[in-house]
């Protein structure tokens, strides 16, 4: 499968699970609504150029903002991990996008221990900058904090059970190919 | 010159990122500001297309409840079939059709439309609901909607061709006014954004007697939408916080928000007409007191 039919069943299931699954459970308590949907811009290729990183991240927020309807909340927050994602990448493993052995961030291409610091650092982001987007708006500051960490939580979990659950099969690349 | 256009080179993503930041939030709060799902008038017919293709799914988990309902909805209606009274005075006939006004020369102010709930949310702070009734349905904003029970549910916010969205009464930018129905007192309906099961009533004075289980319903005091008199809830809890001199009740709702499926909307055919009148007069009393100053 290519890469961009890969991505685009996987934005289509990513978006279709948020909306009518996770939206809709009702809330483990008062307001932690799980959020899995950002997974899809965490995946994307390595290869991937900056800017386009960021547009996509741009369109995936938008068309969830669509559904919610909560017009650029999370289209703001997913440019923001968008445009975070590469830094964090050169700094936990400091390789050329070419040397990378498989095509996107997974544990086996990044190992489990910097992979699991990607992902808890870039869903405390989205989570913080949602919650205080939301938050500027209306809220408590215990509140605030609250559901931050609540909803990260609950985010980090489904993320790793699904990486647990999905092992993702991706041929091992060489430099020769 | 040439500098320039190497520091925009070299800045060109985060220039990008700054712009797509600013674009997002541009949505976010000018969307806030004028309270109005503009943004989303074209985005409405295909969310709602697929909401409603997901809805249908969703019916089937709920059939046997909403069953329940319904069958003691039109028990509750049959009831009132004129068949079941006897009339006195044969001469008198009660007639209300749509037309707005009759024969006998009563003014029909609301009238209801159903509609059916194609996506629903009650977990954020600010909720919304899409029905499947939009402009070409007749369906204008501020209008009231309500449960199939007749609780009020929220009010529409935007309009579409086909669909509409509803700013639910779960949202924390929604304030309602409500009236208690022993002692016929004010207060203003709001939600705290926490639990779905909980609406706050607040600016009912303390000198009022307040007890638990008191009903609430629809002011009629109020200038818009809802038709006063619907049941609204029961007071749950109330709070003692010494501060003001006003009550804040826990108000439990009639309406289950996370189960609603089938909906009316109702239309105050007077409604520009009463907003009209209000907005001169406001201006008129200015105007003169300007002149007498």
């Amino acid at each position: 499968m290519s890469d961009l039919l890969r991505n685009i069943i996987r934005f289509v299931v990513f978006i279709g699970i948020q909306v009518f699954v996770l939206d809709k459970i009702p809330p483990l308590h008062q307001a932690f609504v799980p959020i899995l949907y950002f997974l899809f811009i965490l995946w994307l290729p390595f290869s991937l150029s900056r800017f386009w990183l960021l547009v996509m991240g741009f369109l995936t927020g938008l068309t969830l903002d669509y559904f919610t309807p909560s017009p650029g909340l999370h289209a703001a927050a997913c440019v923001l991990i968008a445009y975070v994602r590469p830094f964090l990448i050169n700094v936990l493993t400091p390789r050329d996008s070419t040397e990378f052995n498989y095509r996107e961030p997974s544990p086996k291409a990044m190992g489990w221990a910097p992979y699991s610091v990607y992902i808890i650092v870039l869903v405390l982001l989205h989570n913080s900058y949602l919650v205080f987007l939301e938050w500027l708006q209306f809220g408590s500051f215990w509140l605030f904090l609250v559901k931050i960490l609540g909803t990260s939580a609950v985010s980090l979990l489904l993320i790793f059970t699904a990486e647990l659950l999905f092992p993702r099969k991706m041929k091992f690349r060489t430099n020769v190919a | 010159m040439r500098n320039v256009i190497l520091l925009l080179r070299r800045y060109s993503t985060f220039i990008s990122f700054l712009v797509l930041q600013l674009i997002a939030l541009s949505f976010l709060f000018s969307y806030n500001r004028y309270q109005r799902a503009r943004f989303l008038g074209v985005a409405n017919e295909v969310t709602g297309r697929v909401n409603t293709q997901v809805d249908k799914v969703d019916d089937y988990f709920h059939l046997r409840e909403e069953n329940v309902r319904v069958h003691r909805m039109n028990d509750s209606l049959l009831n009132l079939l004129s068949s079941n009274f006897m009339v006195p005075d044969s001469s008198r006939q009660l007639v209300i059709d749509t037309v707005s006004y009759d024969t006998t020369g009563r003014m029909r102010q609301y009238y209801w439309r159903e509609a059916k709930v194609v996506a629903n949310s009650t977990i954020k702070d600010k909720n919304y609901i899409q029905i499947n009734r939009g402009a070409n349905q007749g369906i204008k904003d501020n209008m009231a909607v309500v449960s199939s029970d007749g609780t009020p549910v929220g009010v529409v916010a935007n309009v579409s061709a086909n669909f509409s969205q509803i700013m639910s009464l779960l949202h924390v930018q929604r304030f309602t006014y409500v009236m208690m129905k022993r002692s016929k007192t004010t207060g203003r309906l709001e939600w705290d954004g926490k639990d779905a099961g909980t609406l706050i009533l607040k600016r009912v004075p303390r000198s009022d007697s307040i007890a638990i289980g008191d009903t609430v319903i629809t002011s009629p005091f109020e200038l818009g939408s809802f038709p006063p008199g619907l049941l609204v809830g029961t007071v749950r809890e109330i709070d003692n916080e010494k501060a003001s001199g006003d009550y804040i009740l826990k108000i439990k709702p009639f309406v289950n928000f996370r189960r609603i499926q089938q909906v009316f909307v109702i239309e105050n055919l007077f409604y520009e007409e009463q907003i009209k009148l209000d907005k001169d007069t406001r201006k008129k009393v200015e105007e003169s007191q300007k002149k007498t100053n």
